[in-house]
């Protein structure tokens, strides 16, 4: 399986997703250029996170306008693997191949730090080598990470069973909507919403950053099931 | 040049003393015009020719084993650090800016930091900041602070770099003039640096990145004044910062430079154009031609001299070997860069300036620099009346407070104790994937070198108040809590970089505080073999608060840079296991209280002598820790500082909820015991198995080993009273400086 990662202008977690699925999981990897119209037969496509072309105005507007986006849309379309972490997520519902929205965090400030993910799903690509249920420690890094949609498109992506992660505390704790504390929903979203796939299930997107918790020299590599999980899938 | 000729009047205006202007008529052979004038005012302001430090910067210790250049060479220290590859780094202030406008000021300092470290070739790999607020309750504290981060975050997070460590400090002294440093490191491939200089007649100088506009005029004399009442006024000397352009430039710039295409590099900081091409000039023992006209800005109808001195951010300067342009051209194309071929270099040692076909300034780029013809004075100074009177301090006139337990509540919610996590949630500390303190907290950042066995460790330290108490002493102990921090985390200390920030240098008591400093930096760098690799000097940070002045504690905030030699050497500060051992290493006899948390904001007594501490001491407490560590016998180490013996034992049970039992075994005051901030002092755990080994180790060593108690699962017990659990006293620490800001 060939990855493909692409470069934006402003992107600037690109580098970290390269070195972990070729250092840390010995993929090829190609680095995909946002002017090209190349996806230079990767199966599977990764968005960075960053903040392509600045982000000044909505995070991930312009980006999904690039030359390069056109293919990934067309790509997808057809079935092909994308996933977008972080900025990525953002890009993917700015162009419409993910559902619903990522809004300025309830709290209005940037926020970095670890939080827990409970796993909704193992019935995705991206999810299959953990257990549903399980309760996984990666970093968040945004300032606009509040996932929101409306209440006909959440209906659908719960009965489609597309929630990959939801927040939660270390112990799995899901806070009811109606109490959100921070220490269990860093961004105030929807359903504490962290991940979630389309209704093709071709398509992924989070918040949290999984390559960032993958490298044993930083002492979590909660992130690396994710890799294994496309991976184990692809070989099998 | 039909520019009329300039008097001593405007000079004055400028800045510029009368003698300075004779000094210009003199090596120009006439008056200078208004451009020339205006191009000496940026070039001889304080900010960029440290006329008035340089005379005792010299006296630092530059020379170390690692070196690859020295202070004053490049734009940033360089450091070899093995297999091949060298560490660029270094700090700098953007205090005066960041008081006027805070965002805007903090983010251009990220910016500007950043851009001298890649401008030699060397990609950003670790950002660290020093902050110094004043009281957290004011609500211009709140408003600066507020700005400050979100300034540092906004633009750092987007420019894509770690932020992995700081620190952060509050007092009344810096309540209209906050501290704002930033510290950058990068890594470069031994060799592959390149130099901001300027040679080989014939050869284009392109200016490259945002267009020019007229933000940021003056900034470098404006920094060079007292910040006043009216200094609200200077706002467009502020300059606005735009991270993703920087991005754009920084990949650009580093691909440019392995083009093999570029003779040398400079960012634009102070001073602007004028600054990037006379140093490079200077440097390079070339002149220039420059057509200002052909530079892109973003106004229509900017002067002169508003282009030589604009200190719009997001620029540089290149120098280009003579065809080869198409291929820097191409470049700066493909990252959607504007780059303008704007002169070009000739021989001789003139800088001449033309627009719209007329030229406008005729110079020598020697006379205007540091180094060259830059004035450097000798000021005079004299001992403060409160040195003296603070050494009749007598600890005796404190009784002991009734309740510890309170106390320490007290110092562990405190501003400068609690957790920063408002703060430095705000900063991206993960990017880059480095950051090997984020699951493992340790004295310094450790930034991990991948697919290399060595890691970095970095720390900003000073503490200002012991400063304010005694510059030497004060200045010692910032170096040596810097280096300690990075033993305690498993690594050698290497170099440091200095932010040196002062109050009026004309103010012979301001200028006493400068020296004293300055002493003590040279004593403790010799000591731990630390060379200064550079820094900056900010002057002036004091306020005028009605007809009084009132300058800020002095704050020489030391930038360390240490090596892991080995990854498996990472040493954190957390307790990791109930019922391992605790020991305190050092000098643990000192009764003192001086200066500490306790004695200026519980006791309220504020002007005491620095804490205890001595040099040679503390240089044998890092070779135990060091030892200890590489034999692998610890568990964690924690340095005692701010807060005393109880909120470092605190802080190393927070990391796994873990607790502590421990008694006073030695005489002396308790409040000292548990709060006093006596220097040289680490805390270490150590398994029930590992003691035999542990206690062989020490033998070895001139210093002695306390023991204090045990680790526990999560309850406090000191001196047989029960202070409760872990948890209550981590609460208090995690929301304290929350509570007060959201």
């Amino acid at each position: 399986m060939k990855f493909g990662v692409i470069t934006f202008p402003g992107s600037n977690c690109d580098q970290d997703m390269i070195y972990v699925l070729k250092n840390v999981m010995g993929c090829q990897v190609a680095n995909l250029w946002h002017k090209d119209h190349d996806l230079q037969g990767c199966d599977f496509i990764v968005l960075p996170g960053g903040f392509s072309y600045g982000d000044y105005l909505r995070s991930g507007a312009i980006a999904r306008f690039s030359p390069i986006m056109q293919e990934v849309i067309t790509f997808a379309g057809k079935g092909g693997y994308v996933m977008g972490i972080c900025n990525g997520f953002q890009i993917l519902t700015e162009s419409g191949l993910l559902p619903g929205a990522l809004l300025h965090n309830d709290h209005q400030k940037f926020n970095c730090k670890n939080v827990y993910l409970q796993v909704q799903t193992t019935n995705s690509l991206v999810t299959s080598a953990y257990q549903k249920g399980d309760v996984i420690k990666i970093p968040i890094a945004h300032g606009e990470g509040r996932y929101f949609a409306d209440e006909k498109t959440l209906q659908s992506i719960v009965d489609h069973d597309q929630i990959l992660f939801k927040y939660c505390d270390a112990q799995g704790n899901i806070t009811p909507e109606s109490n959100p504390t921070p220490d269990f929903n860093p961004n105030g979203s929807t359903m504490n919403i962290a991940g979630i796939t389309n209704s093709n299930r071709n398509v992924f997107g989070m918040m949290p950053h999984p390559e960032r918790a993958a490298d044993e020299n930083l002492k979590n590599t909660d992130g690396k099931k994710l890799f294994e999980s496309i991976l184990q899938k692809v070989l099998a | 040049m039909s520019e009329s000729l300039t008097t001593v009047d405007t000079a004055k205006k400028l800045g510029i003393l009368p003698e300075e202007f004779e000094k210009i008529k003199e090596k120009l052979g006439r008056a200078p015009n208004f451009t020339e004038l205006c191009a000496y005012s940026g070039m001889w302001s304080e900010h960029c020719s440290y006329k008035n430090s340089i005379k005792w910067l010299k006296t630092l210790p530059k020379e170390g084993p690692h070196m690859l250049a020295k202070a004053g060479e490049e734009n940033a220290g360089l450091v070899a650090i093995g297999e091949g590859l060298a560490c660029a780094f270094k700090i700098e202030s953007h205090n005066h800016p960041s008081a006027i406008e805070p965002y805007q000021g903090a983010a251009t300092g990220v910016g500007g930091i950043n851009r001298d470290i890649f401008t030699m070739g060397a990609r950003p790999i670790a950002q660290l900041n020093s902050l110094r607020f004043g009281n957290i309750d004011s609500d211009r504290t709140k408003w600066i602070m507020r700005g400050v981060v979100k300034g540092i975050g906004n633009y750092g997070n987007s420019f894509g770099i770690p932020t992995v460590g700081g620190e952060v400090f509050f007092d009344d002294a810096f309540e209209q003039n906050p501290l704002v440093n930033a510290m950058s490191v990068g890594i470069v491939k031994e060799g592959k640096t390149i130099s901001a200089t300027s040679y080989g007649v014939g050869n284009p100088i392109y200016i490259v990145g945002s267009a020019t506009g007229k933000d940021g005029i003056g900034g470098a004399a404006f920094a060079s004044g007292d910040l006043t009442e009216d200094s609200a006024k200077d706002l467009p000397a502020v300059q606005v910062g735009d991270p993703f352009q920087e991005k754009l430039l920084l990949e650009a710039s580093l691909e440019v430079i392995a083009s093999g295409a570029v003779v040398g590099m400079q960012d634009m900081g102070a001073a602007g154009i004028i600054c990037s091409t006379a140093e490079m000039s200077a440097k390079g023992q070339h002149g220039m031609k420059i057509y200002l006209d052909k530079v892109p800005t973003r106004q229509a109808g900017m002067q002169p001299y508003e282009l030589l001195l604009s200190e719009s951010q997001e620029r540089m300067l290149v120098v280009v070997i003579k065809g080869q342009e198409s291929i820097i051209e191409k470049i700066f194309d493909k990252w959607d860069l504007p780059c303008a071929n704007i002169g070009e270099v000739t021989a001789g040692e003139k800088l001449e300036f033309y627009f719209e076909g007329e030229m406008v300034a005729d110079l020598y780029a020697d006379h205007l620099v540091l180094g060259g013809g830059a004035p450097q004075y000798d000021r005079e100074y004299k001992e403060p009346a409160y040195y003296a009177e603070a050494k009749k301090f007598d600890a005796n006139s404190i009784p002991q407070p009734k309740d510890y337990k309170e106390v320490a509540r007290f110092l562990i919610s405190h501003p400068n104790i609690a957790s920063k996590r408002w703060i430095y949630n705000q900063y991206d500390s993960m990017v880059g994937t480095v950051n090997m303190s984020t699951n493992e907290p340790s004295d310094a950042a450790i930034v991990n070198l991948k697919d290399s066995n060595k890691a970095l460790a970095v720390t900003v330290d000073c503490n200002s108040r012991y400063v304010q108490a005694d510059p030497e002493i004060g200045t010692m102990i910032a170096v040596s809590e810097a280096a300690r921090n990075i033993v305690c985390s498993g690594g050698v200390p290497s170099a440091i970089t200095n932010c040196l920030n002062f109050g009026n240098p004309y103010n012979p008591e301001a200028y006493w505080q400068f020296v004293g400093a300055i002493k003590g930096m040279s004593a403790a760098c010799l000591k731990f073999s630390t060379p200064v690799t550079g820094g900056n000097v900010s002057f002036y940070n004091q306020c005028k608060v009605g007809d009084k002045v009132v300058p800020v504690f002095p704050t020489p905030t030391i930038g360390m840079l240490g090596i892991v030699e080995d990854k498996k050497h990472q040493t954190g500060i957390g307790f990791k296991q109930a019922g391992d051992h605790i020991y305190i290493l050092g000098n643990v006899f000192v009764d003192c209280i001086n200066s500490s948390e306790y004695l200026y904001s519980y006791c309220q007594v504020k002007n005491t002598p620095a804490p205890n501490f001595n040099l040679e001491e503390e240089y044998q407490l890092h070779q135990l820790v060091k030892d200890l560590i590489r034999s692998k016998v610890i568990q964690s180490a924690h340095d005692v500082s701010d807060g005393g013996l109880i909120c470092n034992l605190l802080e190393s049970g927070f990391v796994r909820q873990k607790g502590f039992e421990i008694n006073q075994t030695m005489d002396g005051r308790k409040d000292a015991f548990l709060f006093g901030e006596a220097q040289g002092r680490v805390v270490v755990s150590v398994s029930p198995d590992q003691i035999k080994s542990f206690t062989e180790v020490v033998k070895k060593h001139t210093l002695f080993a306390e023991s204090l108690g045990i680790v526990t699962n999560g309850e406090v017990k000191v001196d047989k009273d029960n202070w409760g659990h872990i948890g209550d006293f981590e609460k208090k620490y995690l929301n304290s400086i929350e509570e007060k800001l959201n």
